[in-house]
């Protein structure tokens, strides 16, 4: 049984392991997708810078000015790129000398031939532009010449889309990845608590040895713990058990020396009041004699039960046995125990729970019933039940209904005069439903009492 | 039973041996006892006995290791355990070790004779318990009494009616040391039970020499005419 608001390690740890694989995913596919693009613009840097470098170098001064070669071998570099807008600016000294004279500077002039590279917004189009700059001698004085190449970069951004979604589409593939690997490894986590929750399912209901299956460091508490609790459990048992036997023997014995002595004295005695006195102490030891058995069976009927420790049995035989047993308590009373219990009847069950209930039904029918009469004890099987029939000429029920004599310290109203403590019958009803058997008694026509015990055959 | 058998009781209670070995020894059987299985066990080394009446806890161990060990060594001295634990789980297992019968602490007196008998009847032949009156011979281990060559079968209380004027021949019985000794304290008796039952007794007896008289006010009396 699961307590309420308990959840599922195996749940929790799945969603954990696909949390952690989304965000791992995620950091991937982002890492690629930067990775990537620094890679092109790298790439792009490079073709622009070197075609910037290009340029300038093939600038030369003249009479009376500068010529720039601009050679198509650099232009045609920069359109294997892509289809990409070029815009450029040289400028001499202070003086734009061609090209945009719009196009941003850098922040950071160029030194000599390594190029500055930056990003500006031109034209409703972002541009890279490399700066390179050098110097030419014009009419015999040193110029600073910066060169400025810009590009477009809608083939890079398109580059860059088609990386990041080839990262995401990874990014997905990991996760989608992920999620049998976190089933699997969260299946072997949990396996080692369902193989120990099976072994101590399997468990017979006697079985109260302590817990050997082989478990992960983890669960080593919880299997002491477990222990521990079988350990209490066994010894409270077995002190039950013992219990039951001590109690009776300790109030038996002194119960049996004292009937015994009263029965001697009563012998003995010839004054009648004495006699009257004897005879009442010996129906008050029978009376607790019989109270505590009766109420120690109850016991020990309640802790089989729970036990459900069933074996295969031969009820008839059973049957025979404690009606052997019991007549002579019959034939003390002359009266005829007439047994009718052939073959085999194979039932399951405890075979303590059923002599206590064929034993409590046989002699109730012996003890209500008058001297000279007959009990009849019939064993047969019917349908898919072995039935027991104990009938008898007692005084029968005495209008009573007959579940209201099974009830516990219940009896009847007219057996004011026989010693009983009322227990009898809520045994012998406790045996057989504990058997999943019944147990019925009514009234016999013609007068007396009919019990009906019966327990499914095997 | 009639007197005469011999008993090995082996009780470890000292005060309630004492008394069942006295009921015993009133009834006319001789009874050994003793306290250990040790001791028991050389009882029956040194003497023979007809009965031997057996507690389950004894203190140098469980009586049904004994009755197990009796069993193994063939003896046939049956057995009757007494018992004092509970009921249930015990009989089972006294009865799969080999005992005859057993009987549970306290006991009706009558209910151990009873068992006794039936046990002996069992095992049969071992007893000799015939008893002579008049012309009277009675078995109450057959629950038979004979005279003039023919044999009539007696109830159980019949018997134990019998047994008691046997004990006693010649002397009076009130009625109600009969009434105790016939029938249980825990089940109503009316006051005429016992003359039913002393009738029943009269009528089998009917054509023997054996007479029981009623004498007024007093009860009856077994006589020889």
């Amino acid at each position: 049984m699961i307590a309420p608001g308990g959840f599922s390690l195996r749940r929790r740890l799945v969603g954990q392991l696909l949390a952690l694989a989304a965000v791992l995913a995620l950091v991937l596919s982002l890492a690629v997708r930067i990775g990537a693009e620094r890679a092109s613009q790298a790439t792009l840097d490079a073709v622009l810078g070197s075609a910037a470098l290009g340029l300038a170098e093939e600038m030369r001064a003249e009479e009376g000015g500068m010529v720039i070669d601009m050679q198509p071998a650099t232009f045609s570099m920069l359109a294997a790129m892509g289809e990409e807008r070029i815009f450029y600016r040289v400028d001499v000294g202070t003086l734009t000398v061609t090209g945009y004279s719009d196009l941003p500077l850098p922040a950071r002039l160029p030194r000599a031939l390594a190029p500055v590279f930056y990003t500006v917004p031109f034209r409703d189009a972002d541009i890279r532009v490399a700066a390179v700059s050098r110097s030419l001698r014009v009419e015999g004085r040193a110029t600073p010449v910066l060169v400025l190449l810009g590009q477009t970069r809608e083939g890079q951004e398109a580059i860059a889309a088609r990386l990041g979604w080839q990262a995401a589409a990874l990014g997905l593939a990991v996760f989608l990845a992920a999620i049998p690997l976190a089933l699997l490894v969260a299946r072997s986590l949990t396996r080692p608590i369902d193989q120990l929750a099976e072994a101590v399912g399997r468990r017979g209901p006697r079985d109260l040895r302590p817990v050997r299956h082989p478990a992960p460091r983890e669960l080593a508490p919880f299997v002491t713990a477990l222990n521990s609790f079988i350990g209490r459990l066994r010894g409270t048992l077995s002190q039950t058990e013992t219990f039951i036997a001590e109690a009776a023997h300790h109030i038996r014995t002194p119960l049996a020396v004292m009937r015994n002595e009263a029965e001697l004295a009563l012998r003995q005695s010839t004054e009648e009041g004495t006699r009257a006195r004897l005879r009442g102490l010996i129906r008050s030891a029978d009376d607790a004699a019989r109270s505590a058995g009766q109420l120690l069976d109850h016991a020990t009927v309640l802790y089989r039960a729970d036990q459900a420790d069933w074996a295969r049995l031969d009820l008839a035989g059973m049957v025979r046995a404690v009606a052997l047993r019991l007549a002579p308590a019959a034939e003390m009373k002359d009266m005829d125990l007439v047994l009718d219990s052939p073959g085999v009847l194979t039932c399951e069950g405890d075979a303590v729970l059923i002599e206590a209930a064929l034993r409590n039904i046989i002699d109730n029918a012996i003890k209500y019933s008058p001297p000279d009469s007959v009990v009849e004890v019939t064993a047969r099987a019917t349908g898919a039940m072995a039935v027991v029939i104990v009938a008898d000429r007692g005084r029968g029920l005495g209008g009573a209904a007959p579940e209201r004599l099974l009830r516990r310290f219940r009896r009847g109203d007219n057996v004011g005069d026989v010693t009983g403590s009322g227990l009898g019958l809520t045994i012998v009803e406790q045996a057989a439903s504990a058997m999943g058997g019944t147990f019925r008694l009514r009234a016999r026509e013609g007068g007396g009492a009919c019990a009906e015990f019966c327990l499914p055959l095997v | 039973m009639g007197g005469g058998v011999r008993f090995l009781l082996v009780e470890d209670n000292a005060e309630l041996a004492a008394s069942v070995a006295a009921r015993l020894g009133l009834e006319g059987h001789g009874v050994d006892r003793v306290g250990t299985l040790a001791e028991a066990e050389e009882f029956l080394r040194a003497a023979t006995y007809d009965l031997i009446l057996l507690d389950i806890m004894l203190p140098d161990g469980d009586g049904r290791d004994f009755l197990a060990r009796h069993r193994r060594a063939e003896r046939q001295t049956p057995v009757i355990v007494m018992t004092a634990r509970s009921a249930v789980s015990d009989r089972v297992d006294a009865l799969d070790t080999g005992a005859d019968d057993y009987i549970t602490k306290p006991f009706d007196f009558a209910e151990l004779e009873a068992r006794c008998r039936a046990v002996l009847r069992r095992k049969g032949g071992l007893v000799q318990t015939l008893r002579r009156y008049a012309d009277l011979s009675f078995d109450p281990l057959s629950a038979t009494v004979a005279f003039a060559g023919e044999s009539r079968d007696l109830r159980s209380r019949e018997v134990r009616l019998l047994e008691l004027f046997l004990n006693a021949p010649g002397r009076i019985l009130s009625k109600e040391h009969l009434c105790d000794r016939l029938f249980s304290f825990s089940e109503p008796v009316s006051d005429n039970a016992i003359e039913v039952y002393v009738g029943r007794l009269r009528k089998k007896l009917t054509g023997s020499q054996a007479r029981i008289e009623t004498v007024r006010g007093l009860g009856y009396r077994l006589t020889d005419s």
